[in-house]
């Protein structure tokens, strides 16, 4: 069974990164034979002298014209054994906005490092948000070996500089590989310019990750989207609670407790369009009906009598500030949980964290674009809420500004 | 032991699902954009299954440019039928003729920019203040950067660069009056993932998708349908062929590729060989570089 792995990268022009996602999709024969067209033809109009394989992941005019990109990108490529999403992230504007909503999805993070210059800021700032945002799994691939004559020193020395920092981090999988993109060193087929190198290539890495327990399968816990209620002849009395699983498995059978009215139950069905189903588990996408009638809506959490979540109204969050318009203190928003929506203040501003140092900074009144800060919010309803270590989903809020409703900020729950 | 992940395309499933409850939980009147072709089917039967057993709570939307194949109209009515779904067309001939839209004239005439016009009329007409569509980020460069909910001001327009960021998969649908999204739930799939779904849930497609004769000519090395909207130059004389279509988009833009494929099967074998995407074969994209990333900008799909 084929699964799919969600991966980010991020970096600047110069570290090799747009070159390593076309050998990775040039090697898997991803790209298509008018893409490829395309880029030469662009190449060749600019005058350079080799095929910029940057051009297929640059999208937007403006992108182009300034040869730099702007956005979040999306690529896509397959394997035999596994099909793969790229959140290509830019290394240089907005680059926390970016790399955190690229990194949101991510199981996977591919840190690039140049082989010459080492440790370098955007490393540190790429490796925190990864272990910020809980993606599980990072490879940090030291790339351009072939500009150290492909020296094991050089990659030993990088390899334990990274374990060194990356212990302030919770980031529980990393490995390492030594690789040359434009080469082809250890991407997809293994290099012979490195004998020492008993390791897997990236490909082989990215195939094996174990990711099967990325999910968490011990929390139950079931976000209610939409009631469905057919009001058919033949379904007159159906009352079926749509939803994506979030947690845990749940069963016919199984007694639940509803949040937060507390009224509980016992699961009747599970289905997934006409067929009937005997387990859900995240990230499942199911009707559930159950045993008894009782008042429930969108926004509620279906979970085990055993097991609950925190129901409050204090939530304190690590927040990542999206937007041109500072944040303040008693700054009001809409509050998005799962699929929930209430009002929610600013209360405190505890600190705020230099990433790339990860020194805070305390006494701030104000939160700027690319901020990361720990606050307290207070919501106006109560939210059913896990940390966000213990759950990406129920742990994880957007706040979106009254007035011009935009998304303006990330927040994980801590 | 059970083993408690998903397949690839089940987990795109699920994605889309998601997608589509979402919209009818955040929007008081949705649509779909139905063209016939092979996404907005995947898109109709997502919904079929998002909603079972009740009925699909909104209406297919279908831009009719009057230069359909007439195997896409057969289709799309079975379809409705079958699904038990409410129809809404919005007809270019109309926007034409009471001067809201302007033909093209040539050999390369087209009414692909102006279902602009028609497909923004009748969103305003219905008040729709989402439609989804079976756009794919894997389709075209600019699409890659296209959110799963994007957020379109009262004129409809897009701006690439002032997007909101997407996190996690809470979706923000909030907009002010006037103002709609377009919500594409099948973002993450491939054209791969699209026709291993259609064959895994045994869903039917127009028969255009599979290899049949048909009489055709030789245009700037794309295979067209005659049709009586296609004007021959003088030189071109029709050939038949046996071809059959990646795409189901207007029969005078629409590219055929020589095929032998006339089962499922035979079709995805075809798909993972091939060394050109779909949209190679459609003339709409060839209209420039940035073609797509113009007609999104003004309210295109």
């Amino acid at each position: 069974m084929n699964q799919l792995l969600r991966f980010t990268t991020a970096g600047s022009v110069d570290d090799g990164k747009s070159t390593l996602i076309g050998r990775l999709l040039y090697d898997s024969k991803s790209i298509f034979e008018d893409q490829l067209e395309a880029v030469q033809a662009s190449s060749s109009k600019k005058g350079f002298d080799y095929v910029d394989l940057s051009l297929l992941t640059d999208g937007l005019k403006s992108e182009r014209e300034q040869g730099i990109t702007i956005d979040v990108a999306y690529r896509y490529f397959a394997t035999p054994k596994r099909k793969f999403i790229i959140a290509d992230t830019p290394g240089h504007i907005q680059y926390t906005r970016n790399m955190v909503t690229g990194a949101s999805t991510a199981n996977l993070a591919l840190i690039l490092i140049d082989a010459r210059k080492g440790l370098i800021e955007q490393t540190y700032r790429h490796s925190f948000i990864a272990s910020l945002l809980k993606i599980p799994h990072v490879i940090v691939c030291v790339n351009k070996m072939d500009l150290v004559e492909y020296d094991e020193a050089v990659f030993d020395k990088i390899v334990e500089e990274y374990k060194a920092f990356s212990s302030k981090l919770e980031v529980s999988d990393i490995q390492f590989v030594p690789i040359s993109a434009l080469r082809g060193d250890n991407v997809v087929n293994r290099s012979e310019n490195m004998n020492w190198y008993q390791g897997a290539t990236l490909l082989h890495m990215l195939e094996t990750a174990h990711i099967e327990s990325d999910q968490n399968h011990i929390d139950s816990r079931f976000p209610v989207q939409y009631v469905v209620r057919p009001q058919t002849l033949e379904n007159q009395d159906f009352r079926g609670y749509s939803g994506r699983v979030a947690g845990g498995i749940f069963r016919p059978g199984d007694d639940v407790v509803v949040l937060p009215s507390g009224f509980t139950t016992k699961i009747k069905s599970l289905q997934v369009g006409e067929e009937q189903i005997e387990e859900a588990f995240a990230p499942m996408s199911v009707v559930m009906t159950l045993e008894d009638e009782i008042d429930i809506s969108r926004g509620d959490v279906i979970c085990k009598p055993n097991n609950q979540p925190n129901v409050e109204q204090d939530v304190d969050l690590m927040l990542c500030w999206m937007n041109q318009r500072p944040a303040n203190l008693n700054s009001k928003f809409y509050v998005r949980h799962t699929t929930r929506e209430t009002r929610g203040i600013l209360k405190e501003i505890q600190y705020k964290l230099d990433i790339n140092s990860l020194q805070r900074m305390e006494g701030v009144e104000q939160l700027a674009m690319n901020d990361i800060a720990r606050v307290k919010i207070r919501t106006a309803q109560p939210l059913p809420f896990d940390s966000y270590r213990k759950n990406r989903i129920t742990g994880s809020v957007i706040l979106v500004d009254e007035g011009t409703n935009e998304t303006v900020a990330a927040g994980m729950i801590v | 032991m059970s083993q408690y992940y998903l397949s690839h395309l089940k987990e795109l499933e699920s994605e889309a699902i998601y997608v589509i409850r979402e919209v009818v939980a955040q929007f008081e009147k949705p649509a779909l954009l139905f063209s016939g072709g092979k996404d907005s089917i995947v898109l109709a039967y997502l919904s079929r299954k998002a909603f079972y057993p009740a009925r699909i709570p909104f209406p297919l939307v279908h831009i009719d440019t009057g230069h359909n194949f007439p195997e896409t109209m057969e289709y799309r009515d079975w379809l409705v039928k079958e699904l038990g779904v409410q129809l809404v067309v919005g007809s270019v001939q109309e926007s034409i003729d009471t001067g809201r839209a302007k033909e093209e004239t040539g050999y390369n005439a087209s009414r692909n920019a102006l279902q602009t016009v028609t497909l923004l009329d009748t969103i305003e007409l219905h008040k729709f203040d989402a439609a989804m569509g079976g756009a794919r980020r894997d389709e075209e460069k600019a699409r890659a950067k296209e959110r799963f909910f994007s957020h379109r001001d009262e004129f409809g327009q897009w701006d690439p660069k002032n997007q909101r960021p997407e996190l996690w998969n809470i979706f923000n649908g909030r907009k002010h009056q006037g103002e709609h999204f377009r919500v594409f739930p099948i973002s993450n799939w491939t054209e791969m993932d699209v026709w291993q779904y259609l064959f895994t849930e045994n869903i039917p497609i127009p028969k255009l998708y599979y290899a049949h004769d048909r009489e055709v000519i030789i245009r700037d090395g794309a295979i067209l349908s005659t049709s009586p909207w296609l004007k021959l130059k003088p030189d071109e004389k029709p050939t038949i062929k046996r071809v059959r279509f990646r795409t189901c988009g207007d029969m005078p833009i629409t590219g055929a590729v020589e095929s032998d494929a006339d089962t499922m099967e035979k079709i995805i074998d075809e798909v993972a060989a091939s060394r050109k995407t779909e949209r190679g074969t459609r003339a709409d994209d060839k209209r420039g570089e940035t073609a797509m990333e113009d007609r999104k900008k003004s309210g295109y799909f």
